[in-house]
């Protein structure tokens, strides 16, 4: 047992998906050729005003419901002044003293079942930076601003999270919640999603927190697991070594597996925060926000819950089939079908996601459809099928060999339920084992257990596992005993 | 209140201004001054008086998300120092 507790509080900036920015009409589409996607309020051009996205502001007060916190009727932006070349006006258009997101909570379920709150401390409105690309400049960076003005939210939590493991369950309901309602794409592979997480360790039992260091711009679910825990021991090996922690923001290189503090900036963290002349307080009206609370989809956490009581899932499965959309409606349509929710998270939680996970694909692109699926395990409840040669025909459904039916007609893989033509197999095992039997007869209620397993192997041998085991075993129990 | 010539030359630093030592003592004397006049202003009573962001008493007008063309690329990166590769490029910055 450590000695230590760790404490988490993460920044995350969640990337709006509006079709234009925050404050211009230019289009957020990413991957488009350099700066053809920045306008003159992009480009910091003298003369020119913002103008803020509605969608922008319904998308935060969106996220802001759907975390149960107070929305801000009245937030205001102001100016953090700092200089960088991606960041043309010289400040960063944010909100600080009133932000539109007050604060709010939320419930993670945990990898053992259990359940943790996460307090949200706020969330603000604000605009991205632009990129900097330091390669292939030989030597120079080179600027690319059709990021800059991508409408932001940045969420705070309070530092509630005890573990890496906590922070990313943490941080994958915060995905599975942001995607749900639409208002972030969530791919993180285009920096949809980025996380700063703040660590900081003390002995078990102290009340003060340690000094904190904070690691910026994590955006996969897993350097952010490393870049933790990789904190952690630096951390603790330093205080146990009698040092002590410098408050900086380090740089996490997922690559490597290191992390760096940051060259320090001096004056870094004097912002001069100031409220916005160029734009007026935003206000919201209570019909507003009542039309966007109506507007907002069954959330993950309410879906969970659902799954929990109307299909009898447990809690783990509940929350794997919860997670995304498109599995919770994949999920959702083969028990509509089947009319069986057990077997359906079964398969779905099993080979479906052992095949989605070898090939890598999404379970939009899964080529096995819903209809499919219900099929099989329609199959396999009216006993057509035995549970192993479902996974056959189920390969043959991943392999676009047609439809359950039609494979089981084209392999010839229906079960033998025919007691006539069974009984007839089983006396023909038993007349050709005949020492087995005997032995089978003389042998004890323990023996007898694994000795019965032979005639069973030789049966499926037989009929090429398509012998109903239920009935097979009644009729060879029948045969060997009398 | 009154400022001195480091946060003269530290501010001036934050906003990338360059000023000399000389200019910097000229400068805190009028620092000083406008902020002398700000310390009146804070005796003012404004208990009763929620903070004002903005003098007008109207809200922020809100944009439909609607996208327009905005690539001004052609137009632009030739009035930057330098550019390649659609790119403008600055002195390396790396962090």
């Amino acid at each position: 047992m450590s000695a230590w507790e760790t404490v988490i509080g993460l920044e995350i900036h969640v990337q709006l998906a509006t079709k234009t920015k925050i404050f211009s009409a230019a289009s957020t589409a990413f991957g488009a050729e350099p700066n053809s996607h920045a306008s003159l309020v992009d480009l910091a051009l003298p003369g020119t005003l913002p103008v803020l996205n509605r969608e922008a502001v319904n998308m935060a007060v969106k996220f802001g419901l759907a975390v149960g916190a107070e929305i801000n009727r009245r937030s205001v932006f102001e100016r953090k002044n700092y200089f960088y070349p991606d960041l043309p006006k010289g400040y960063q258009t944010t909100q600080l003293a009133e932000p539109i997101v007050g604060t709010g909570s939320m419930e993670v379920v945990l990898d053992d079942g259990s359940r943790k709150t996460v307090r949200i401390h706020h969330a603000h409105l604000e605009e991205d930076a632009g990129k900097s690309l330091h390669e292939d400049f030989h030597g120079m960076t080179g600027i690319d601003l059709n990021r800059a003005g991508t409408p932001l939210i940045e969420v705070v939590t309070e530092p509630d999270m005890r573990s890496a493991e906590e922070a990313v369950a943490f941080a994958r309901a915060l995905h599975s919640l942001v995607t749900a309602i639409g208002v972030c794409d969530g791919d993180m592979s285009q920096g949809s999603l980025r996380f700063d997480v703040n660590v900081s360790v003390r002995r078990k039992g102290e009340e003060k927190l340690g000094t904190r260091t904070e690691t910026k711009n994590l955006n996969s679910f897993r350097f952010m697991e490393m870049a933790i825990r990789k904190e952690v021991e630096r951390q603790i090996d330093i205080l146990e070594d009698g040092g002590s922690i410098t408050q900086e923001t380090r740089l996490f290189n997922g690559d490597t597996g290191v992390s760096r503090a940051m060259r320090s900036k001096e004056d870094a963290n004097d912002y001069r925060y100031f409220p916005c002349p160029d734009l007026l307080p935003v206000m919201l009206s209570e019909e507003q926000i009542i039309e966007l609370k109506n507007s907002l989809p069954e959330l993950p956490a309410q879906r969970l819950v659902r799954f929990v009581e109307q299909f009898g899932l447990s809690d783990y499965d509940a929350r794997i089939l919860s997670s995304d959309l498109a599995t919770s409606d994949y999920f959702e349509a083969v028990v509509k079908l089947s009319g069986d929710a057990k077997l359906a998270a079964n398969w779905i939680m099993g080979e479906l996601a052992a095949k989605l996970n070898a090939e890598e694909k999404a379970i939009a692109a899964c080529p096995v459809s819903a209809e499919h699926l219900a099929e099989l395990i329609a199959r396999l409840k009216d006993n057509t099928i035995s549970s192993k040669i479902a996974k056959q025909v189920f390969e043959g459904c991943w392999n676009g060999e047609g439809s359950p039916d039609q494979i089981i007609e084209a392999r010839g893989l229906k079960q033998v339920s025919d007691s006539g033509a069974l009984q007839k197999m089983v006396d023909q095992i038993i007349a050709d084992n005949a020492a087995q039997a005997e032995a089978y007869r003389a042998a004890d209620e323990g023996k007898r257990k694994k000795m019965f397993g032979f005639f069973v192997g030789q049966a499926m041998k037989a009929s090429q596992g398509k012998a109903n085991p239920q009935q097979l075993n009644e009729l060879l129990q029948k045969a060997l005993e009398g | 209140m009154a400022i001195d010539q480091d946060t003269v030359m530290k501010v001036a630093h934050l906003a990338r201004l360059h000023v000399s030592s000389e200019q910097s003592a000229a400068l805190a004397g009028r620092l000083s001054d406008i902020l002398n006049m700000v310390d009146e202003l804070a005796s003012a009573d404004v208990d009763q008086i929620a903070p004002l962001a903005h003098p007008l008493d109207v809200s922020q007008p809100l944009r439909a998300d609607i996208a327009e063309p905005a690539d001004l690329r052609d137009r632009v990166l030739p009035l930057a120092a330098a550019s390649e590769g659609g790119c403008f490029l600055v002195p390396r910055v790396i962090e």
